[in-house]
């Protein structure tokens, strides 16, 4: 501990700054034990001053005065009521004594007094005594409790701390500063600004931003991404910004940050999946341990509203994409429908509730590991309904022939899907020993259609066009294509209430390197 | 007051922009006193000045009920409603 240099007025306005050698007790009117030691400095201040000056440094400036009207005290009493020097100085607790010596710093063989030990303070001040060559303190010691424990400083108080960290010279706050008029409402100025998404943000302070960024390990300033489409450096300290303004609590921050990664990767390709006039948008799926920690919905309704965690992360990831990357519809956001998803999208798996690989572990992640997912959707989620399949063979097709109307049922091999399984489902498939693979099987071999049956015709012109079927075979044009190109392109996971046989379905958007594929993330904290 | 931390790219300048300059004075233009002392022999002499250069230029004055505060709601409603440009004589 040590305190720094400062400037603080006195009552009467006068100019106290740290003595150099001297005493420095910091001090708050509230606080009983300091009500015990001010007597103590007014002697000090009497006895010894002359030649080891005593500052009191008090915490607010009525308390200030109220003590020393109460004690009759002489002693300087400095006003921190900014509590900037009790905060550089690392303040805990008050009554907090400080011996420095000629260079400022503590006295040699000196501790700072934390609280008030009866024994420890005779101790201390008759050895700063005798080295000072000062007769003994003239004081009623008896009159003193042996012991007292001090009172919380105000500098640590969270209505305080916050702040005092924000103002500090070390802050990690690095952003630019804006200053809302008192006469403006700062919701309104957020959204003249275009900060929003159209719904209200909670203001980014720098108290609330700080207390965000207690959410992660990370190094507020670490560049964690180059956010299309400005291509901007993206700081841990800006996705804190957004993550409050999204309404996200500290501790999803770490799942916010992995999602961003995900979708700056050039697989993901979050440019594109912006720009495109199709209307696609990121679906976030949280696996591991962090489910629960953070309290996710993985059950019912869990593709829906009501649920924190679910609706801010997603938000957060949307809000940063807008605020650095610049992707706003109508400027490079080109979707000419839009998407609800566009607001948010997120979700967990219910990976308790089946016995199949959860969607990190298919990924190559341990079932232990909080892994996030990004997809990308252009529609969905879409409901499969079948209440009526007893089997699982009869439910995945039915699950095959409900995707096949996928952008288009004669578009075949052109995108993927991401099935959410509901648990209804996840039942009658389980009962029939259906694991992913069968189902993804069952979904092929029900979508395989012949080339000839996919051609475009006068009814209908989306299909193989005719210049491409006179280029091929007899063979070629009987050959028969499921409806996707790989069975690695129908992604699974399970979420949504135990009631209800409504499985669901995102569907891709264009995939492969000239669109967007599935990204996992490790979450780190 | 309120501070905020901006959660931008910090490429664009946050300060109020200025409304688009059409580099030609014609319309409805406002001369509004914000009833500060003097602030009327600037606005008097400067539509003088006005209408004898730019007599197509139509001018209304309005003022504020006291320089110590915003001007009122109903009053900045009827200056937009009513101009296309403002010029506000802020102090004497």
């Amino acid at each position: 501990m040590q305190i720094p240099e400062f400037a603080l007025k006195g009552l009467a306005g006068e100019d106290l700054s740290r003595p150099q050698p001297g005493l420095v007790c910091f001090i708050k009117e509230d606080c009983p034990t300091c009500q015990t030691v001010v007597p103590v400095l007014q002697a000090l201040h009497e006895q010894w001053g002359d030649a080891l000056p005593v500052i009191a440094v008090g915490q607010t400036a009525e308390g200030n005065r109220v003590l020393a009207d109460r004690h009759g005290l002489s002693v300087p009493i400095a006003d921190d009521s900014a509590l900037k020097i009790s905060f550089a100085a690392d303040i805990d607790t008050v009554p907090t004594l400080f011996a420095l010596g000629e260079d400022g710093t503590l006295a040699p063989g000196t501790a700072p007094q934390v609280g008030f030990v009866k024994d420890d303070w005779r101790a201390f001040l008759h050895a700063l005594g005798s080295a000072a060559g000062r007769p003994e303190l003239a004081l009623d010691w008896d009159e003193l409790p042996d012991w007292r424990p001090g009172c919380g400083s105000l500098s640590v108080d969270p209505q305080h701390a916050d702040r005092l960290r924000a103002e500090a010279d070390n802050s990690p706050i690095r952003a630019r500063k804006l200053t809302i008029g008192a006469l403006d409402d700062p919701f309104e100025f957020m959204f003249d600004q275009g900060f929003s998404d159209g719904l209200p943000l909670v203001p980014p302070t720098p108290e609330r931003v700080l207390r965000m960024l207690g959410g992660t390990g990370r190094d507020p300033q670490s560049v964690i991404a180059s956010m299309p489409p400005n291509l901007a450096e993206l700081t841990v300290e800006k996705v804190a910004i957004n993550a409050v303004m999204a309404g996200c609590k500290p501790e999803y921050l770490p799942v916010v940050i992995a999602a961003i990664e995900a979708i700056c990767t050039d697989e993901y390709n979050i440019h594109g999946v912006m720009a495109t006039t199709m209307g696609a948008s990121p679906v976030i799926v949280v696996n591991g341990p962090i489910r629960r920690q953070i309290d996710m919905n993985m059950e019912v309704g869990a593709l829906g509203q009501g649920n924190r965690a679910n609706a801010t992360i997603g938000r957060a990831v949307r809000l940063t994409v807008r605020n650095v990357g610049g992707a706003r519809p109508g400027g490079t956001e080109r979707s000419t429908l839009g998407n609800p998803a566009k607001f948010t999208q997120c979700f967990a798996e219910w990976e308790e509730r089946h016995p199949w690989e959860p969607l990190h572990v298919e990924r190559g992640f341990k079932r232990e590991e909080s892994v996030v997912t990004v997809f990308t959707m252009s529609s969905g989620p879409v409901l499969m309904v079948d209440q009526d399949s007893r089997s699982g063979r009869q439910l995945a097709a039915s699950f095959g022939l409900c995707l096949e109307a996928i952008w288009h049922p004669r578009a075949h091999y052109a995108t993927e899907a991401l099935v959410v399984v509901c648990p209804e489902h996840v039942d009658t498939f389980v009962k029939d020993g259906f694991d992913k693979a069968a189902i993804r099987a069952r979904i092929q071999e029900v979508t395989e259609r012949r080339i000839a049956d996919l051609a475009a015709d006068d009814d209908c012109a989306v299909g193989f066009q005719p210049a491409a079927l006179a280029r091929m075979s007899d063979a070629d044009r009987e050959r028969k294509l499921a409806k996707f190109k790989d069975v690695g392109d129908i992604h699974m996971t399970v979420a949504g209430g135990d009631a209800g046989k409504f499985s669901g379905a995102f569907h891709g958007w264009a995939t492969g390197t000239i669109g967007s594929q599935m990204v996992s993330r490790r979450i780190d904290d | 007051m309120t501070t905020i931390l901006d959660p931008t790219d910090e490429r664009v300048p946050v300060t109020r922009q200025l409304a688009p300059r059409s580099g030609t004075i014609t319309g409805r233009l406002a001369l509004l006193d914000i009833a500060k002392p003097k602030g009327n022999h600037l606005l008097d002499r400067l539509q003088a000045l006005l209408m004898a250069r730019h007599p197509q230029v139509e001018v209304t004055r309005y003022s504020k009920p006291t320089f110590t505060k915003p001007a009122p709601d109903a009053l900045r409603a009827k200056i937009r409603e009513e101009n296309d440009f403002v010029i506000e004589a802020l102090a004497d």
